[in-house]
């Protein structure tokens, strides 16, 4: 048994694997040149002209992202620009609103003044005319008055205008000049 | 059993020996009618299937070449038909596989425009080493494409050719200069480096590509077929508690299974990195 085996290896082994055979040098080199046809001619150049439309592509793009970067700082400048121009004209239209209001303000203020003046120099007008006209009543109903009292007194009438008049200018004045004593004594 | 799963590893010309050696170490646990096969390197030259003795004949070997060319084609073909800028899953998932040659191998090794240059040859190397490579771990092919010496031969053959062209063609005298006569040494001296750097350069470079690449997938393949041959042996051959190790050996079987899916990719990295180094070195003005 021992002897079959070992006779049936080395017998076996009497071919040498490094001695290389025509065919399979011929398959060898039939296989090693449709492999290499393969890849020279078909899937090499269509990987590298993938290669090169990936490239393409990726520049493409990040030349987008630029124009992109590009076109949205101008409009950021530009939105800050128009955003400082806002903020000029509106710290102007409040200068101008303040302006205006402090003029309306003063306006109505010089209009309350002199409607407050012109009210006080009616009233006091009024006043005066109401004091005057008091004052000429006053003084013919104290003539009257006066006459009448006299006329009862002296017995009297004292018919002549002119005549009670004078009388009662004489008693007004001199009421007036006591009142004047009066009052400078006091 | 362990010991001798790893030492092919290390030791890959001694493979023969040490397999006889597993075969001994088994054999004796086997019964009478218990009949494990062990991995050999027979495996490597199946029987001829099409045109039998012609320079033209088709084995199972070339056949699951075939199948991974198939794969290739298809599966760069559907991720490629219609590109677009803005990838798909399955498009993100392509151009993942072609920047690791793109970028990570040919510009980062020559610069943008010979990376470019080189990029077919050095895309189809990894491509179709990966691919080959990974026949070895996929059920019903079960071998690699690269696991016989053709392809790794004639790979070898255009990384060679590639980086003598890249070299003659920037400028001869700079290329053999750097190549045969290391800057920097006294003249004498170039009595013993020149035949060393010659032979290192002109026959040990495709030499090597050649047979790590092969040994590293013979090594798996064997691996896998010695850890799932005694595998069933052991579950459907060996006796009582014997059966017990063929989990053992199962649970190996997959660890190794999934290695070697990571030496599948680590191969063609490094067989396209070398290949772009060395022409690396031939354009470079100085070494």
């Amino acid at each position: 048994m021992l002897h079959a085996v070992l006779k049936a290896a080395t017998e076996e082994s009497t071919q040498n694997p490094v001695i290389p055979e025509w065919y399979d040098i011929i398959w060898s080199s039939v296989c090693f040149v449709i492999i290499l046809v393969f890849f020279w001619k078909y899937v090499l150049p269509r990987v590298q002209k993938m290669l090169d439309e990936r490239g393409e592509a990726i520049e493409g793009n990040i030349a987008k992202a630029d124009e992109a970067q590009r076109k949205a700082e101008a409009a950021l400048e530009e939105y800050t620009a128009q955003l400082a121009d806002a903020r000029a004209e509106a710290g102007r239209i409040r200068e101008t609103a303040r302006e205006d209001g402090k003029q309306i303000v003063a306006e109505a203020k010089d209009t309350a003044v002199a409607e407050a003046a012109r009210v006080t120099a009616s009233a006091q007008a009024q006043i005066e005319a109401e004091r005057q006209s008091a004052l000429v009543s006053l003084r013919s109903e104290v003539g009257t008055i006066a006459i009448d009292l006299a006329s009862g007194v002296v017995g009297e009438t004292l018919s002549d205008d002119a005549k009670a008049k004078a009388v009662v200018d004489r008693f007004l004045a001199d009421l007036e000049a006591d009142t004047a004593t009066a009052g400078g004594k006091n | 059993m362990f010991v001798v799963a790893r030492a092919p590893l290390h030791a890959p010309k001694q493979e023969n020996a040490l397999l006889a050696h597993a075969v001994n170490l088994l054999v004796p646990m086997s019964t009478d009618d218990g009949e494990f096969h062990g991995p050999s390197i027979g495996e490597f030259f199946p029987g001829p299937l099409l045109f039998e003795d012609t320079p033209f004949e088709i084995n199972r070997i070339m056949l699951v070449r075939f199948v991974a060319v198939a794969a290739l084609l298809l599966l760069f073909w559907l991720g490629t038909r219609r590109m677009r800028v803005v990838p798909g899953r399955f498009q993100s998932l392509v151009e993942m596989g072609l920047d690791v040659v793109r970028v990570n191998i040919a510009e980062d090794l020559l610069g943008k425009k010979d990376g470019k240059r080189f990029l077919p040859i050095l895309t189809t190397m990894f491509f179709m080493v990966l691919f080959m490579n990974l026949t070895g771990v996929i059920p019903f092919l079960n071998i690699a494409g690269t696991s016989v010496i053709g392809v790794p031969l004639v790979l070898a053959i255009v990384s060679y050719i590639t980086f003598i062209y890249a070299g003659v063609r920037k400028s001869p005298k700079n290329f053999f200069k750097n190549a045969l006569f290391p800057s920097g040494v006294p003249w004498p001296v170039y009595i013993i480096v020149t035949p060393i750097e010659f032979i290192s350069t002109f026959i040990i470079r495709p030499v090597t590509l050649t047979l790590r690449l092969m040994m590293n997938m013979i090594v798996g393949h064997l691996l896998l077929v010695l850890f799932f041959a005694a595998t069933q042996f052991f579950f459907f051959t060996a006796p009582g508690l014997f059966k017990l190790m063929g989990v053992g050996s199962l649970a190996f079987g997959l660890a190794f299974t999934l290695f070697e899916i990571l030496v599948a990719v680590l191969q063609a990295y490094v067989f396209a990195l070398l290949t772009a180094v060395y022409i690396q070195l031939a354009v470079a003005e100085e070494h």
